[in-house]
């Protein structure tokens, strides 16, 4: 069994089998379209479960006690560029494969009766935006990455425009266009760095050592794409629409993994490739993340729109991403990344507590709700398990990263913890607020009485989400273990670089002291 | 008496020209549906020729050779420009078929004149002289202004034609007169006396106004802005199928030229000709997105959209390097596929039998029609240059030139320009995909499917299989550079 695994080409096999989906869709020939969405539904499904028990077997098989690339995979591509077809996962990258195969299944089922229109195209969208989801994080060069990173732009355009609200075009549009700024200037940088390296691995990048002006550029260029993906104040404006206009499978899987996407790019290229320049603006990213989680946290406070509500609170969180990440402790780097993961489960739980309610009511006003407690108590006990996560309480998800994150800041710069710990505070405001105003209060507005509680496909859908967000509030090792090794060995070569240039440029000064200059 | 020139490596020519009198000869004599026939021999005879090409280009010793007293060359490169400029005919030709059936046009001289031209085409690739260069030029251009008036019952065919032969003429003047300057100050217009005449000649004034004028006249015939007016008339007034040979062969055969001659006997001017070129470049990648944003035709869209995919490709020739080269060759292998794929597209635009041009008789055919949507989809996405599709490869091979060649400020302007340009493609993803249906296509004939489906199938897996294609471009650009 082992030696079968290990002359597997595992990373590949979880990227690609979403698109082995769509060639079967494909071959679905019916002319009654009912019959063409059922088949399309379940095929869909399945493949989303094999792709997420294939990448739970490359969990099993994976070695926490290393910091090394695993399951490397190698193979030409574009030779005479250097560019080859390079796929690994370390402990940073590893649980976002799972994230990502999670999440698909249950926004397969999360779509199972709402969308009805063009299953089968609905589908395929979903699976190519899966390889891609999963590409993107397995990739170790640079051009593979822009590949996969760009490359969902596609699908996911189509699913907001296809299948999403009234103003669909206008976020579709705004979505694209938005990111495909950002990108084309991490695309620039790339080309620089190739030429500045002679290489696109990333492996080999992170142990070349660029000269500060040119770390400086570089890193704006980067920043210039991630900032947007995060999405960074003030560069997200493209979200809160995006996020209302999507179906709520998209509004799961832009929330739970787009996101992730630039928080990554920061973890895997920025602070390793570019420690100086990453030291050096460090203080921008701390002023931008601080103005995010407060700024856009009473933004929340005051939203009448539910999903614009968890949109804004989903840049708040990741602010909390992006001074962990850049605070470069132990902790604080590991707490950013729990936080992704939690973020990815507890917010995506949140769109579908939307998308349960909307699909009765086919509003996401709030004032629309209320008393809900009453007629739907499942429902009412689901959701408050996630708004509760989502505030951070000890014993869910939420509470271990936030937490990891403020220690590992206070010791870098209190004050921006300080500033930071207000974000806990204002979610706790606007999320209880949220869930006193749908939730608790009497049950008078008439087209709210007949509405039914979880029925037993969302009941399967939440289940695992319930499960998770648990399981990691209460024993967050089984998580934290896989990325400590390698968290370690991001934060020490960070230090290492910023020291070994501190004693370099030191040096220099005490020559040319002793020189007399 | 002096002995005959050796004639192998013209061969390909040859054949082409005979063949087109041959055609000629056919298309008079046969009273049986003339037209049909005569295109069918046409794209055969471009398969012969391609093979000719292919054979007599690449010579024994790797390196290049020359005929007719030097006029005339053939290498690695021209015969790879060639190539792509037969494909490009051959597609556009066969688009044609369906076309003239469908109008019930009965000129059997349409791809006569086409393979007229294509000859010409192939003839400035190889030319090796200014004289040659000219005469392969005029060859092809005067050609091309009848095909662009070939329509002639309609006024704004006419329009194009007249308009298109005027500028024409008047970039063939610029151009002749810059030769002409050229040949005054140097003293030679061979390309190879040229590289040994011009070697410090950078202070030579009269040298570089002459260079000067002919960029000019490429640029025209490439339609780099601000030399592009013609080109959305033509492309409007035109009949569908010659728009699509419009805007892949001539196209491809100038920037070959055009890397050529800068390149190769100006290549000491290159700090005189890369400022001339980079404002080209610049203002045609933005105003070709920008303009094609307030299109409602189509083929006025397509228009400004090849205005700004010549504006990237000619990035990498300002690059001026082998890179720069390789990327400007890949970049019009690809925009070959997605050009004449759209066009293929726009001939499937038939509603109840009729031709309609508007962007939004597109509206919705995502449900009545989703092979064409989809073909469609992934050739704008490819366009826009998104990955994994084709299109994005080009646009990295070109600005990665650029960046290599120092050009950083270039690059960024044609990414950012490549932003503006996304939005109208997406905008007919949109209408097709978001907007409700109009009405539905009819359903497209074998040949505007098969090379619709072509296209789109070679767009999207070519990310799997880049190295054969990259390779014939890489030994392309390198014999460029070897002399």
């Amino acid at each position: 069994m082992n030696g079968f695994v290990e002359n597997l080409p595992l990373l590949s096999v979880v990227t690609f089998t979403p698109l082995l989906g769509v060639l079967l869709l494909l071959t679905i020939r019916a002319d009654d379209p009912e019959i063409v969405a059922r088949n399309s539904r379940w095929v869909t499904l399945w493949v989303t479960l094999g792709t997420f028990l294939s990448s739970l077997l490359m969990w099993a098989n994976f070695d926490p006690g290393t910091a090394d690339f695993q399951f490397v995979e190698q193979a030409a591509w574009f030779p005479r560029f250097g560019i080859s077809y390079h796929m690994g996962v370390d402990g940073i990258s590893m649980l976002f494969v799972i994230l990502s195969t999670f999440l698909m299944p249950i926004c397969i089922l999360a779509s199972w009766d709402s969308i009805k229109v063009r299953v089968r195209e609905y589908m395929i969208s979903f699976l190519i935006l899966e390889t891609m989801m999963i590409g993107m994080f397995c990739a170790l060069d640079m051009v593979l990455f822009y590949v996969f990173f760009e490359g969902v732009l596609i699908p996911m355009f189509l699913i907001i425009g296809i299948w999403g609200g009234a103003r669909r075009v206008y976020a579709a549009f705004k979505f694209f266009l938005y990111t495909l700024t950002g990108s084309v200037l991490l695309l620039v940088a790339i080309l620089a760095m190739y030429f500045t390296a002679g290489t696109t691995d990333i492996p080999t990048l992170m142990t070349t050592n660029f000269p500060f002006q040119i770390q400086f550029w570089l890193w704006l260029g980067l920043f210039a794409s991630f900032a947007v993906k995060v999405p960074m104040w003030p560069v997200h404006t493209w979200l809160p629409d995006a996020h209302v206009q999507a179906p709520t499978a998209g509004s799961v899987i832009l929330a739970g993994v787009l996101l992730k996407m630039g928080a990554y790019g920061f973890l895997r290229f920025s602070m390793p490739m570019l420690p100086l320049a990453s030291e050096y603006f460090t203080p921008l990213v701390y002023g931008l993340s601080i103005i995010a989680v407060i700024y856009t946290s009473l933004v929340a406070l005051a939203q009448e729109d539910m999903k614009k509500l968890i949109a804004y609170s989903s840049v708040a969180h990741m602010g909390f991403v992006t001074v962990g990440i850049f605070a470069a402790t132990q902790q604080a780097v590991q707490g950013a990344i729990y936080q992704m993961l939690s973020h990815g489960v507890v917010s995506g739980a949140l769109f579908l507590c939307v998308g349960v309610v909307y699909d009765r009511l086919h509003t996401r006003e709030i004032s629309r709700y209320g008393g809900l407690v009453n007629n739907m108590p499942k429902y009412a006990f689901v959701f408050m398990l996630m708004m509760l996560a989502s505030v951070g309480l000890p014993g869910t998800a939420g509470f271990v990263g936030e937490f990891l994150i403020l220690t590992g800041v206070f010791q870098v710069n209190t004050w921006v913890a300080l500033f930071t710990a207000t974000g806990v505070i204002l979610g706790a405001t606007y999320m209880l607020y949220l869930y006193r105003r749908v939730i608790y209060g009497e049950l008078t507005k008439e087209d709210l009485k007949g509405m039914l509680d979880l029925s037993g496909r969302e009941t399967v859908i939440f289940a695992p989400l319930c499960i998770v967000v648990m399981w990691m509030g209460v024993y967050p090792m089984s998580f934290l273990s896989v990325m400590d090794v390698s968290v370690a060995k991001l934060v020490a070569d960070y230090h290492n670089a910023l020291d070994a240039h501190a004693a370099a440029t030191g040096l220099v000064d005490g020559v040319s002291l002793a020189l007399g200059r | 008496m002096t002995a005959l020139p050796n004639l192998t490596p013209a061969y390909a020519e040859i054949f082409l020209a005979i063949a087109g009198m041959a055609l000629l000869m056919l298309g008079v004599f046969r009273k049986k549906d003339p037209v049909r026939g005569v295109t069918l021999l046409a794209v055969l005879a471009f398969a012969v020729a391609a093979v000719l090409a292919l054979v007599t280009n690449t010579p024994q010793d790797g390196i290049s050779s020359v005929t007719f007293n030097g006029l005339f060359v053939v290498n690695a490169f021209t015969g790879f420009s060639k190539l792509l400029v037969l494909l490009g005919a051959g597609m556009a030709m066969m688009l044609g078929l369906p076309w003239a059936r469908n109008e019930g046009i009965a000129r059997y001289e349409l791809p006569v004149i086409m393979l007229f031209s294509v000859l010409g085409m192939m003839m400035m690739v190889s030319a090796n002289n200014l004289m040659s260069l000219y005469v392969g030029l005029e060859l092809q251009s005067l050609a091309l202004y009848v095909l662009a008036a070939s329509n002639r019952g309609n006024l704004k065919a006419t329009e194009a034609g007249v308009k298109y032969f005027v500028l024409g003429a008047l970039a063939s003047g610029l151009l002749l007169y810059g030769s002409s300057l050229i040949y005054g100050f140097a003293g030679t217009t061979s390309f190879a006396g040229l590289a040994d005449a011009l070697t410090g000649a950078q202070d030579n004034v009269g040298v570089i106004v002459g260079v000067v004028f002919v960029i000019c006249g490429f640029a025209f015939k490439v339609s780099a802005v601000p030399f592009h007016m013609w080109t959305p008339d033509v492309y409007e007034g035109a009949p569908t199928p010659v728009t699509a040979f419009f805007s892949v062969a001539p196209k491809i055969a100038a920037l070959c030229l055009f890397l050529r001659v800068l390149v190769g006997p100006f290549e000491d001017l290159m700090i005189q000709w890369r400022q001339v070129l980079t404002v080209i470049c610049v203002a045609s990648m933005l105003w070709g997105a920008v303009a094609a944003i307030a299109q409602n035709n189509i083929k006025r869209m397509m228009a400004y959209s090849s205005i700004s995919h010549v504006g990237y490709a000619l990035i990498g020739l300002i690059a001026g390097t082998q890179d720069g080269a390789r990327g400007m060759i890949y970049y019009m292998l690809i925009y070959l596929f997605m050009n004449v794929g759209t066009f293929a597209v726009i001939l499937s635009m038939r509603v109840k039998g009729r031709y309609v041009e508007s962007i939004n008789d597109l509206s919705g055919i995502s449900k009545t029609n989703p092979a064409i949507a989809l073909a469609l989809t992934v050739l704008m996405f490819s366009m826009a240059g998104i990955p994994p599709l084709a299109g994005f490869f080009g646009k990295y091979f070109v600005f990665a030139a650029a960046v290599n060649a120092g050009l950083i400020p270039l690059a960024v302007i044609g990414v950012l320009s490549s932003v503006i340009g996304a939005y109208y493609y997406l905008r007919l993803i949109k209408i097709m995909y978001f907007d409700e249906t109009a009405e539905s296509f009819d359903r497209p004939d074998a040949w505007t499917g098969t090379v619709m489906g072509v296209c789109a199938l070679a767009v999207v897996v070519f990310v799997l299989v880049p190295e054969p294609l990259l390779a014939g471009a890489d030994a392309a650009a390198a014999a460029l550079f070897q002399g």
